[in-house]
């Protein structure tokens, strides 16, 4: 846990007065002039039209489907613009947003998950943003993976949290660290979200004064130091999957860029090389490799998804940063029986001159990592 | 050769001062078994040095009297040429602070280990001369990190020298495919009684000592590096120093150690080329190949029991060493420089000890520096001398010198080695295509 890095990812919410476009999704009756009109049903996701001028513009949604649904307005990159919930069968709901020219994509997603029902939608007139498919590309893609890594955590963030409060220590103990691997995986963005952050993964030296301790870390202390789930313990255990709940919301929302892609995956490594190479973030449970793993992952595939771009402008960058990540994976593997599995060497156990091993090998892949931002915006 | 022009000792000096030792070794004891010598011996060697001292002007060693060969110390800001036949920071008039870091090698690719020294060379030559690493410190591109960090901006050079060597462990067989080319000097340093090292503190492939004049401009020179080299080395342990140990410029005040001695009265001169080439410098007749115009290095960092030294009588304390205190006289004599008569001192003496004609002449050149490194948990300083030696041959230089102190010098009551290093330091960059190492690796 950190304080809210700005320059990095930002939360949409920040910056909403700087982007072109602003969203909002209102109750209205959906019946103005020149509203698209949205049939969402479970398996399609039919647009009255595909084209249409800058500017305020109504989406009219009729969920003729048998499940509940959503339906997004997604800017290139997979940001929101924005988005209506919890339309019930048989229900209709309005969007509206302003929006400027440029190219969209309309998403229904019946049963509110996944990646849902894809459709185009062009919009013209004014001055349309510049901007490069290829970033794009990249940065709707790794939204997709932020969104999914939140989706697949909630699922073993909530066997936890019933472990917890049903006071099973051993049965929590077990889910413990894969609960967090998602979150791992996406810090910074997660992070992004200020609120977010200190409630679920604050550890109890970073507590501000009067700052009621919450998250992961108060229960990893119970679990593994306590050893023992009071009333106090079962009580936060459904405030984490609270809070977690509502990271999963908003992160489809994060503001992320290439280049906040690019430092997001080097802040993965500062992650590593500050809290987990240390032993300090799991020092109770001593499950830091996981964490560790998690994040070298998280960054490892904005790496990739950037990689198109770095290796045009700078190929030997890009053959070092090969190196390096399959030098740390290859290190890393050490620690866990096979190479699919998630069970790593309690971090009590890893040695002094290892640890320096481990540390060394990260900073090898961060110091050329904090130069992949300058790769894909030269 | 500039930069070697500022060294202007005496040429008879060798290890005085707390460069070497062993803690209870055996010595005469004046409080107990164990420890330093009496204090009536101590009285009594003392007399035997005054009485003696009329006769100790017919010494066999040449000095090289101060006044003949004084020139001004360097403006301190000043550039330090980095090209040369040696090394800069070997015979360079000592500068006021150090940093000295180890290295691992953690690539295993030998291509990947040369192009870093190439960089490391691009970067000393720039460092060097005042200059930022690579693009600078700022202007760059606004989403990435700055080539340089930034801390010696606006900085003089400050008279930095950075030196590179090479430890054994870089020559191991199956590893960069050097182990024909290790020198028969760069021996595997023997056990001596009393060492205490502590495996953290010691060794390394490479190490790269920073000298200079601002303790700011040695730290970021050692730092940039250290950033360069991430990925193909990382430091395996540093020091800090200040307060340097051994003069070099006896125009200036000798410095005092840690101790309250003044340290470092004899030194191999910078001026003295005959010297060097006799004690410093690797000659061609060596037949070392590629060390030819190189020298060896050995780093030992020597903590000293502060607190109880502090407690030691006076007169304890200067016949440990076998000067006097206030001037630096040798035992029986009135001046600092004044030739030492051995004779005179207790055969524990340090100054006796360590002196070339003890040693079959054995010489070595130092540029040890003081470190204070806080405390330790215990609430006593962790101070002490970390030794730096440059000599031609290690085996016929600090080995035998060291075995002879280990045993027998008094003052190892008060100190102990904790950390050891030898270190290949190859002949210097001659010019702007050649690089750290090149003779070794081509």
């Amino acid at each position: 846990m950190r304080a809210v890095r700005f320059s990095v990812v930002t939360a949409a919410a920040t910056v909403a007065a700087l982007t072109a476009v602003t969203g909002c999704a209102e109750k209205s009756d959906g019946k103005g002039e020149g509203a698209v009109q949205v049939i969402a049903k479970d398996d399609s996701c039919e647009l009255s039209k595909t084209k249409l001028p800058a500017g305020h513009v109504e989406l009219a949604v009729q969920n003729k489907g048998s499940k509940v649904t959503e339906v997004y307005v997604l800017f290139p990159d997979d940001r929101i613009v924005a988005e209506r919930e919890n339309i019930g069968p048989g229900t209709k709901a309005t969007i509206t947003a302003e929006i400027k020219a440029g190219s969209y994509e309309i998403a229904c997603k019946p049963g509110m998950k996944g990646h849902g029902i894809r459709q185009k939608l062009e919009v013209s007139g004014g001055t349309a943003a510049k901007r490069s498919p290829e970033m794009d590309k990249a940065v709707a893609a790794y939204r997709t993976y932020v969104q999914d890594q939140a989706d697949e955590t909630l699922p073993k963030a909530k066997l936890f949290t019933d472990a917890v409060a049903a006071g099973d220590i051993e049965a929590a103990k077990k889910v413990y660290a894969d609960s967090r691997l998602g979150w791992e995986r996406t810090e910074p963005v997660a992070e992004s979200f200020g609120d977010i952050d200190p409630k679920v993964d604050v550890r109890e030296d970073g507590l501000e004064d009067g700052q009621k301790w919450t998250g992961w870390h108060r229960l990893e202390k119970a679990l593994w130091q306590d050893k023992k789930l009071g009333a106090e313990e079962k009580a936060l255990a459904p405030t984490l999957y609270k809070d977690l709940l509502d990271w999963q919301k908003r992160v489809g929302t994060a503001e992320i860029t290439p280049t906040s892609m690019a430092n997001g995956a080097k802040e993965l490594l500062d992650e590593v090389a500050t809290g987990k190479v240390t032993g300090e973030e799991e020092r109770y449970s001593h499950t830091d490799l996981i964490d560790f793993k998690g994040n070298v992952e998280g960054a490892e595939k904005s790496y990739e998804l950037l990689k198109p771009i770095a290796s045009k402008n700078d190929a030997a960058l890009a053959a070092t940063l090969d190196k390096r990540f399959a030098e740390l994976n290859k290190l890393l593997d050490k620690y866990r029986k096979d190479k699919t599995s998630y069970e790593f060497t309690s971090y009590e156990k890893v040695g002094k001159a290892d640890r320096k091993e481990l540390s060394d090998a990260v900073n090898a892949l961060a110091e050329p990592l904090s130069r992949l931002a300058a790769a894909v915006t030269k | 050769m500039s930069e070697k022009t500022q060294n202007t000792a005496a040429a008879d000096g060798n290890t005085e001062g707390a460069d070497a030792g062993v803690p209870d070794s055996g010595a005469p004891s004046s409080q107990g078994p164990g420890r330093a010598p009496s204090r009536r011996a101590l009285l009594g060697w003392g007399g035997a040095g005054l009485a003696l001292g009329a006769v100790a002007a017919g010494s066999a060693v040449a000095a090289v009297r101060s006044d003949d060969t004084r020139v001004p110390a360097a403006d301190s800001g000043a550039a330090v040429p980095f090209h040369g036949a040696h090394q800069a920071g070997i015979a360079t008039a000592v500068q006021d602070r150090l940093h000295f870091a180890a290295f691992d090698v953690t690539t295993k690719d030998r291509a990947e280990l040369v192009a870093l020294l190439k960089e490391w060379t691009r970067a000393a030559e720039r460092m060097t001369a005042g200059h930022a690493v690579g693009d600078g410190a700022y202007g760059g591109l606004p989403e990435a990190p700055p080539d340089d960090t930034g801390e010696a901006l606006g900085l003089k050079p400050s008279r930095l020298t950075l030196t590179i060597g090479f430890g054994p462990s870089l020559f191991a067989k199956g590893r960069f495919g050097l182990a024909d080319r290790r020198p028969d000097a760069l021996v595997d340093l023997p056990k001596f009684p009393g060492d205490n090292l502590d495996a953290a503190r010691s060794g390394g492939d490479l190490c790269v000592q920073a000298c200079a004049d601002d303790p700011q401009v040695a730290v970021h020179a050692i730092r940039n590096l250290a950033r360069i080299g991430m990925g193909r080395t990382a430091i395996r342990w540093s020091q800090l120093g200040f307060g340097k140990t051994s003069s070099t410029t006896p125009d200036a005040q000798t410095p005092r150690n840690m101790m309250g001695f003044k340290d470092g009265t004899r030194n191999i001169a910078g001026t003295d080329t005959a010297a060097l080439d006799e004690h410093v410098w690797v000659g061609g007749k060596d037949r070392a190949g590629w060390m030819t115009g190189g020298s060896y290095l050995v780093a030992r960092r020597i903590r000293m029991h502060i607190e109880t030294w502090d407690r030691a009588p006076l007169q304890e304390q200067e016949d440990v060493f076998g000067r006097d205190k206030g001037e630096g006289a040798p035992v029986g004599k009135a001046k600092e420089r004044d030739e030492p008569f051995l004779k005179a001192m207790l055969p524990t003496a340090h100054v006796r000890l360590a002196h070339p004609d003890t040693n079959d002449g054995a010489t070595i050149l130092r540029r040890g520096y003081s470190f204070t490194d806080g405390t330790d948990g215990l609430g006593r300083l962790d101070a002490g001398l970390f030794f730096l030696a440059y000599q031609r041959d290690t085996r016929k230089a600090f080995v035998p010198l060291q075995r002879r102190l280990a045993a027998h010098d008094a003052l190892n009551a008060y100190i102990q080695h904790v950390g050891s290093a030898h270190f290949a330091v190859p002949p210097g960059v001659r010019d702007k295509d050649d690089w750290w190492g090149r003779a070794l690796f081509t």
